[in-house]
Formats: structure tokens, C-alpha cells, sequence
């Protein structure tokens, strides 16, 4: 058996960067889904970034933006007393910035669907703006939203580019699944290395089947 | 009933992609108000701006004392505060709840509103006893606009807006709603301005109007009043004209299976129909086609509804075959549509006496 403490450290910040992002999104989905703003592409466009960048060069700039000489980095030194780069804290702020897309876009189009139509039929039911997302919009792109929940933990599970860049290789701090991965190839342990990359190899296909079926139980139910 | 809406003052401006609606009005609210104009005449627009779902460029909207819009003074009272109840075109039920997890959204947030009005008796207003546990995609098109009608009702509306809600659904499905659109709003008291298009819905269900064309009010008032005073013709789409006469229920027949009604002297008869109580006095719609001229009393005609009259007015199409001709017959009057050959076969002029032979009418609220 591979040391668990990689897999451990990897699903706690998958799914602390998970809790993070859904109350992000939520409000910039439902903005962008909503906006006639000439900023929309913009906003839209900086959203989708981390899918097209490189993760070298997300994890360069926070690297430069995290450090404790840097306005960000330094401020965080003065509030917690630790630095951000090669921290678990540090970690959290890159797969917050790398995984943004994958929680913003599914509940996007999500709030796109729903439409303006069942908002003002709350509306004229007395439900305020809130009221009627909460209570109307939210429950109605469930699908979307876990989808979203979904793709973006297991893509922070994945994620090592940027892992590496900011985190480095700490035991229990910031040496994730991928990251023990790499060193058992480089030092060549195969066996630790195929067991961890089996473990995920397995992990990513049940999410996969996971995602694909809710969207059609979902969609039988609703016709 | 105290705090009943009686008045509503619109007062709007606002113009949308090249077109604009200009409306300047103080509706007196009673029973059932017709919206009516042909499509893009801005009806929804207006309704819209009423329910404050959106808003005008310019003006003032007000239920009675209490001010939804003023552009004056920047007031813009959020929809879901007005107090109005809205029922669109298309239903827009929530999909994730039941039939009775819709009303009870409705009725859950409005427990301190307007008009009275229990759980149970707005079931029982639209009729839905037997579909409260039923899933939404299930539904009909009829039982979706039922449901919409008592979900309205629960947010205990002070107004209700009715945008079409009968545009789409089969003939089955509108002879199936409109009951309960009729009695809906005189039972709980509630007044109601109701978007249509077509002039036969308008009739069943108003007893006032106001007429749109081109985003600009052009009447309002009464129904039979403005019927008789405007030329409705241009406004529909499809080309249809008619008139609306009032007359005294007298009685039924169970065994021809009729109804006996008296328009200013005339008999007339109508299918069945014992809710009509004797003495009450009804509303019918003509439809102008449904409506042949005799100069002479026809006899061995199965037309059973003749109406002896002068003619009041000729008006004929120069560009088409047809000719509208207005017989008046006492307080009623009612538009024939023949044709221009029929007009000078007969030799028809203003003045003379004529029979209007009437095929079908329809009763009116």
C-alpha cells in the first residue's frame, strides 16, 4: 500500500477549493447569465483563461503575486503570520483560479436555461429577487450545479502544473496525489506510482460515469 | 370589501426596438377590463409595465392612492411588492414542484395580501381537486393555465394582469378554462385587465375595454360601448367584424333544447343553457359574416333568429367584395357583412327597413 497522505491532502484541497468556488460562482454565473453589460465578454473571457493558459504560466504569475515581498503575499504574512507560497492556503488560492471555469460555465448555462420566465413568475408571486433565486432558479439548475460541483473537484484532483509551480513538494502540506506521482517516477518507485495512478485512473472514470449519469436520469425524469 | 383597487392610473411611455407605446389613462377598474389590439399593438408591453416586470421610459402608474412608477420622482416599486397577480401566455409554472408545491409557493408568501381568499377555495376555483399531487410535465395545456389561475389567486392579488392566457391552448382546452376565467374575478372580487387579441374571448369574459393600435390607447369604456362606437374591423387580424347586443333571458325549452331570449321586442333563441336565469340580462356577440340580409320577412327558412330593423350604415370596401351594413333594431344594432354585389343586387340604402337573419351568436359575459 502507497502512503495515503498524498491522497488525503488531495481531497481535502479539492474539496475546500470546491466549497470556495461554488459561493464565488454563484453570483458571477448568475451575473453573467443575466448582464447586457458590454464587459460580459470580458469578464466571460478572463473566466475561461485557465482553460486555454498554460498551468506554468497561471502558477509564474502566482508565484510572483504570492510571495511575501508581493502587496497579496506579504499582506497574508502580516495577517496569518505564514506565507502563501508553498503553503496549503497557497494551494487553495491557485485551484481556485485554475478550476474557476469548470464551476462557472455549467452553472452559467444553467441559469441560461432556467431564463428569465420562472424569475418574473416568482416575482408576481411576491417572491423578492433572492427569494426567487434561492427558491426557484437554484432548484431548477441542480443538474448543473452538481455537474459543476463534480467537474470541478475532480479537476482539482487533477491539477499539477500549477501544484508544483506555487506548492512544491512538501509532505503533508502540498505533496498532492500528482505531485507523489511525479517523485515516485522520477526516483523510480513503479509500484507506488502505479498504484497511485491506477487510484486515479479509476477515481476519474467513476466521476465521469457519475456526471453523465445524473445528466440523463435527469433528463428522463424531467422529459 | 375594503382595499379593493378601483381605479388604476397609466401614464407610460416607452419605446422598445422601434416601437413605442404611448398610453395616457385613468382605467376605472371594475370586473373583467379587456386589453384589446391586434399583435404589436403593445398589450403585453403594457401589462408589463403595470406589473413592473418592466420599465417605462416616462410616466406615473398608480393603483388608486398607491404610486407603482413615477418617473418624476424616480419611484419604481419592485414587481414582487406590487400586489398584482400576473398569469402569462405560457403558463410558466415551476417544473420542479408539483401542482401543489406551485400553489403553495404562492400561498406561503402572501398570507398577509389583498383579497381574501383560502387554499381551498382557489382549488376549487380552477378546479384542480383531483391534479394537486400531479407532476407539472404531466399536465394539459388547459390544466396548466387551471393551475396558473389558482397560483394567481394565492398571491392574493389587489390586481390581476391576464396576458393571453387562453392564446395557444385547442378549443377544447379554452371552452375548458374559460369558466373559470369568468367567475373567477367577480367571486373574489378581484378586478382584472385581460390581454386578447380575439374578439370573441373578449366578449365571454369583459365588460370593459380599452382598444390599442400601434402602441397608442385609442378607446376605452364599456364594452357595447366602445363595440358600437369603434370599427373594430381594421384591428383584427384576420379580418372579422361583428357587434354586440344586449338582451333579456325568458325562459328555457328542455325539449327543442333552447334557450328563449327578447331583444327589444324580437324573439330569439339560443342553445340550451339553464344557467341563464330568466330576466337576467346577457350579452351576445355577432359575428358580422353570421349575419345575412332580407328585405322581405323570409318564410320556410330554418334561420329561427330574424331581427326586423333600419339600416344605419353602409360601409363599403372599395378595394374588396365585402360591404358591412349596420341595421338598428331600437337600442341594438348589428353589423352584416355581404358582399358589394348583394349591396347593389338588393338596392340597399340607409333608411330602409331590412331583416337581419342571424345564423350564430355567442354569449358574452
Amino acid at each position: 500500500m502507497p502512503d495515503l497522505g498524498p491522497v488525503l491532502l488531495s481531497l481535502q484541497l479539492a474539496a475546500v477549493t470546491t466549497l470556495i468556488l461554488f459561493v464565488l460562482a454563484l453570483p458571477l454565473a448568475w451575473w453573467l447569465a443575466n448582464t447586457r453589460s458590454v464587459l460580459k465578454p470580458v469578464v466571460e473571457a478572463v473566466t475561461a483563461l485557465p482553460l486555454v493558459l498554460p498551468p506554468t504560466v497561471i502558477g509564474f504569475y502566482l508565484l510572483i503575486a504570492l510571495n511575501p515581498n508581493a502587496p497579496i503575499g506579504g499582506f497574508w504574512v502580516t495577517l496569518t503570520g505564514g506565507t502563501l507560497t508553498f503553503s496549503f492556503a497557497g494551494l487553495v488560492a491557485g485551484s481556485v483560479i485554475y478550476s474557476l471555469p469548470f464551476m462557472v460555465q455549467p452553472v452559467q448555462s444553467a441559469f441560461e436555461s432556467v431564463g428569465r420566465g420562472p424569475v418574473e413568475a416568482a416575482s408576481m408571486l411576491r417572491a423578492s429577487p433572492l427569494d426567487a433565486f434561492f427558491n426557484v432558479v437554484m432548484p431548477q439548475s441542480v443538474r448543473g450545479i452538481i455537474t459543476a460541483c463534480v467537474l470541478t473537484f475532480a479537476h482539482t484532483i487533477g491539477e499539477f502544473g500549477v501544484v508544483l509551480m506555487i506548492g512544491g513538494n512538501i509532505p503533508d502540506r502540498t505533496r498532492v496525489v500528482s505531485i507523489a506521482i511525479f517523485e515516485h517516477v522520477e526516483v523510480q518507485s513503479y509500484e507506488q506510482a502505479h498504484w497511485l495512478s491506477a487510484g486515479m485512473l479509476v477515481f476519474a472514470f467513476l466521476v465521469l460515469i457519475g456526471v453523465y449519469a445524473i445528466n440523463r436520469s435527469w433528463r428522463v425524469r424531467t422529459g | 370589501m375594503s382595499g379593493l383597487a378601483e381605479t388604476l392610473c397609466v401614464k407610460v411611455r416607452m419605446a422598445r426596438d422601434g416601437f413605442c407605446l404611448r398610453v395616457d389613462a385613468t382605467l376605472a377598474l371594475d370586473g373583467v377590463t379587456a386589453v384589446f389590439g391586434p399583435s404589436g399593438s403593445g398589450k403585453t408591453t403594457l401589462l408589463r409595465a403595470i406589473a413592473g416586470l418592466d420599465r417605462p421610459d416616462h410616466g406615473r402608474i398608480a393603483l388608486d392612492e398607491e404610486v407603482w412608477f413615477d418617473a418624476d420622482s424616480r419611484k419604481f416599486v419592485s414587481p414582487h411588492r406590487r400586489g398584482a397577480g400576473y398569469m402569462f401566455q405560457d403558463a410558466r409554472l415551476f417544473s420542479h414542484l408539483d401542482v401543489r408545491g406551485n400553489l403553495t409557493f404562492s400561498d406561503r408568501r402572501s398570507r398577509d395580501g389583498g383579497a381574501a381568499v383560502s387554499f381551498d377555495e382557489a382549488v376549487e376555483a380552477a378546479g384542480l381537486a383531483g391534479l394537486l399531487d400531479r407532476s407539472i410535465g404531466g399536465l394539459s395545456g388547459g390544466e396548466r393555465q387551471r393551475v396558473a389561475l389558482a397560483r394567481t389567486l394565492l398571491a392574493r392579488p389587489r390586481l390581476l394582469l391576464l396576458d393571453e392566457p387562453l392564446t395557444g391552448l385547442d378549443r377544447a382546452a379554452k371552452r375548458e378554462i374559460l369558466p373559470y376565467l369568468r367567475d373567477v374575478p367577480a367571486r373574489f372580487g378581484i378586478p382584472a385587465l385581460f390581454v386578447s387579441h380575439d374578439i370573441e374571448e373578449v366578449s365571454a369574459l369583459a365588460s370593459r375595454m380599452l382598444v390599442l393600435r400601434d402602441g397608442e390607447l385609442i378607446a376605452h369604456g364599456p364594452l357595447s360601448e366602445v363595440m358600437q362606437t369603434l370599427d373594430l374591423a381594421p384591428l383584427m387580424a384576420d379580418g372579422t367584424t361583428g357587434s354586440l347586443v344586449e338582451a333579456v333571458v325568458t325562459g328555457h325549452d328542455a325539449s327543442l333544447g333552447t334557450t328563449g331570449l327578447d331583444l327589444a321586442g324580437i324573439a330569439l333563441s339560443l342553445p340550451l343553457d339553464e344557467r341563464l336565469v330568466a330576466g337576467r340580462t346577457v350579452r351576445l356577440f355577432v359575428d358580422a359574416r353570421d349575419v345575412a340580409l332580407a328585405t322581405v320577412r323570409p318564410e320556410g327558412i330554418s334561420i329561427r333568429n330574424i331581427v326586423a330593423g333600419k339600416i344605419t350604415q353602409i360601409v363599403a370596401d372599395r378595394s374588396g367584395p365585402h360591404a358591412d351594413v349596420t341595421v338598428s333594431a331600437g337600442p341594438s344594432r348589428i353589423k352584416a357583412r355581404i358582399t358589394r354585389a348583394a349591396l347593389a343586387g338588393l338596392e340597399l340604402k340607409e333608411g330602409q327597413e331590412v331583416f337581419a337573419l342571424v345564423k350564430a351568436m355567442s354569449l358574452a359575459a
